[in-house]
């Protein structure tokens, strides 16, 4: 076989990739901290600032070889190594195949998936979780859900020749995922869904109004994970090419046309465009473009993020009814959005725009994605949603997940953290 | 001597400010307050869910005067305040028995 030489400009781009991915979670930190009222802004954003400490020394020591070590040939799981990556620096990447990028290049890229995923899920129990506990399922939920469910989703196995050991379930059976609609987001939409019934709602909860505290930084945060989403899927590509472009401008679109969607609908129903209706639409296209982005045309990611934006903003509405206190619409966003970006690259899939791609319901591919595609959905939703519950009440019978009622409702960022968000030097705050 | 309390609509408040400064009145002490009278609350919507404010912001000014310049300043506030619409607030006066300066310990009018 001919030595694959490092590609510097294919390195360069997984590269950067990985620091806009990782500035991601500070970015839904902003996004998810000023939508919850003043008394938990810190703890929110701690919420994600934990998940990039716990996630990221977890990876080194088991993770990345449980996600993508291909030894244990298993579809189930990668392989199980204390290693510390000590053993693969002078390795290329290998996943269906060899990439021209360091193995630790690889690493770290998919590293920042592993973060925000557990990082997604917090904004359903806000203003009322243990701090401490929610650490601890941090852990929990990446090593038993997260880390095989990547690996069933995005390990294509090492391949030398024509053998390939160590492909995950879904990735082996031509699921498509190019981002991780799947793997990221339906897994955090139902653990998301799953946590709230474990910890229930909060005192009040339609009740008394528990408006956003701050709708700007709202509107930062959907900026900063706008931006680093071209890192979450151009970078998927592992290079710097076409199918890297392709993913750049069907994420910008698709973006574009679900922010569009979402205001449209509130202007139809409520009578007001909003600020928050902006941010949440941009950050559900770019949810439901995320499994598709390499896989469709440009003027069909318009279509998918437009879907997303009005079926999102429907969704969103949901909890009231069914009585389930998500609080920030982890599963109106996230898991809705992602089963649209999923299921459309059923019917939207070309083989034209990526060879790599399969084609459609409707550039006569019939029915067999469809069919891949909503097996990988079910599968990952089932699997998500059933652990994380197991998960979740184990902690609350165990060291407790919610906070006493007094301590919610003096505000979580007090009784957590010993902090208040905001010190704005009053005569009464001991300011002057 | 009177204490004139009034609750306005924040949107009025530099408007009644320079009309009672141009009419002589020298001092007066304002509040930033939230209440509810017969306007009741108004209603904002965050992803669909509708959440009603019955709380709205207003203004309050405290103003001492001489017992010979309240019915002045009570017109010249409602005249400026008023819009005509609901929610525009209310004046009204308590009766004082002692003013004092701090800084010289002068009493009553004189302390105004």
């Amino acid at each position: 076989m001919d030595e694959i030489v490092i590609s510097a400009g294919d390195t360069a781009w997984v590269l950067a990739s990985s620091a806009l991915v990782l500035l991601m979670t500070p970015g839904l930190a902003f996004f998810y901290g000023g939508m919850v009222r003043a008394k938990s802004a810190l703890n929110m954003m701690m919420m994600s600032m934990v998940a990039l400490g716990v996630v990221s020394v977890l990876w080194v020591i088991y993770g990345y070889q449980l996600t993508f070590g291909y030894e244990a040939n298993s579809q189930w799981y990668g392989a199980f190594s204390l290693s510390g990556l000590g053993d693969v620096v002078n390795e290329l990447a290998n996943n269906g195949g060899v990439y021209p990028i360091p193995l630790l290049v690889f690493a770290a890229f998919q590293l920042m998936f592993a973060v925000i995923t557990p990082a997604l899920i917090s904004g359903a129990i806000a203003d009322r979780a243990k701090f401490v506990s929610w650490g601890i399922f941090v852990a929990i939920w990446v090593t038993v859900v997260y880390f095989p469910v990547a690996h069933w989703v995005f390990a294509f196995g090492n391949k030398e020749g024509d053998t390939v050991t160590g492909a995950g379930f879904l990735a082996a059976r031509g699921v498509q995922d190019f981002a991780g609609g799947t793997a990221v987001h339906i897994n955090a939409g139902a653990a998301a869904l799953a946590l709230a019934i474990v910890l229930g709602r909060r005192i009040g909860w339609q009740k008394s109004p528990m408006r956003p505290h701050s709708l700007p930084l709202v509107l930062l945060g959907a900026g900063l994970l706008w931006f680093g989403w071209f890192g979450f899927n151009a970078g998927s590509a592992l290079g710097a090419n076409a199918t890297a472009g392709l993913a750049f401008i069907n994420t910008q679109v698709a973006a574009a046309g679900a922010l569009l969607g979402w205001i449209l609908t509130e202007k139809i129903r409520d009578g007001h465009p909003t600020t928050l209706g902006a941010a949440s639409g941009a950050v559900a296209g770019l949810v439901a473009i995320t499994p598709a982005c390499a896989f469709v045309a440009p003027w069909a990611a318009v279509v998918i993020g437009f879907i997303a934006g009005v079926v999102c903003a429907l969704a969103v509405g949901l909890k009231y009814k069914l009585g389930y206190d998500d609080a920030l619409d982890v599963v109106g966003v996230h898991l809705v959005g992602g089963i649209i970006g999923s299921i459309a690259i059923g019917f939207f899939g070309s083989s034209a725009v990526n060879s790599l791609g399969l084609n459609g319901l409707f550039y006569g591919g019939g029915t067999e994605l469809l069919v891949k595609q909503t097996l990988g959905v079910v599968l990952v939703m089932a699997y998500s949603f059933v652990a994380t519950l197991i998960i979740g009440f184990a902690i609350e019978k165990t060291i407790g997940f919610r906070v006493a009622n007094e301590e919610e409702l003096i505000g979580v960022d007090q009784t957590e953290h010993a902090e208040s968000a905001y010190e704005l030097g009053g005569i009464l705050k001991g300011g002057r | 001597m009177k204490l004139i309390t009034a609750i306005i609509k924040p949107g009025k408040f530099d408007e009644v400010k320079s009309a009672l400064r141009s009419a002589g009145v020298k001092g007066m002490t304002v509040s930033e307050v939230s209440g509810v009278g017969r306007q009741g609350g108004h209603v904002e919507v965050y992803r669909g869910a509708e959440f009603p404010i019955d709380l709205i912001q207003k203004v309050r000014l405290e103003i001492l005067t001489e017992d010979k310049d309240v019915d002045a300043i009570i017109n010249l506030i409602v005249k400026t305040a008023s819009t005509g619409s609901i929610g525009d607030g209310k004046v009204w006066t308590t009766s004082v028995d002692n003013v004092v300066r701090v800084r010289t310990g002068e009493t009553g009018e004189t302390a105004i």
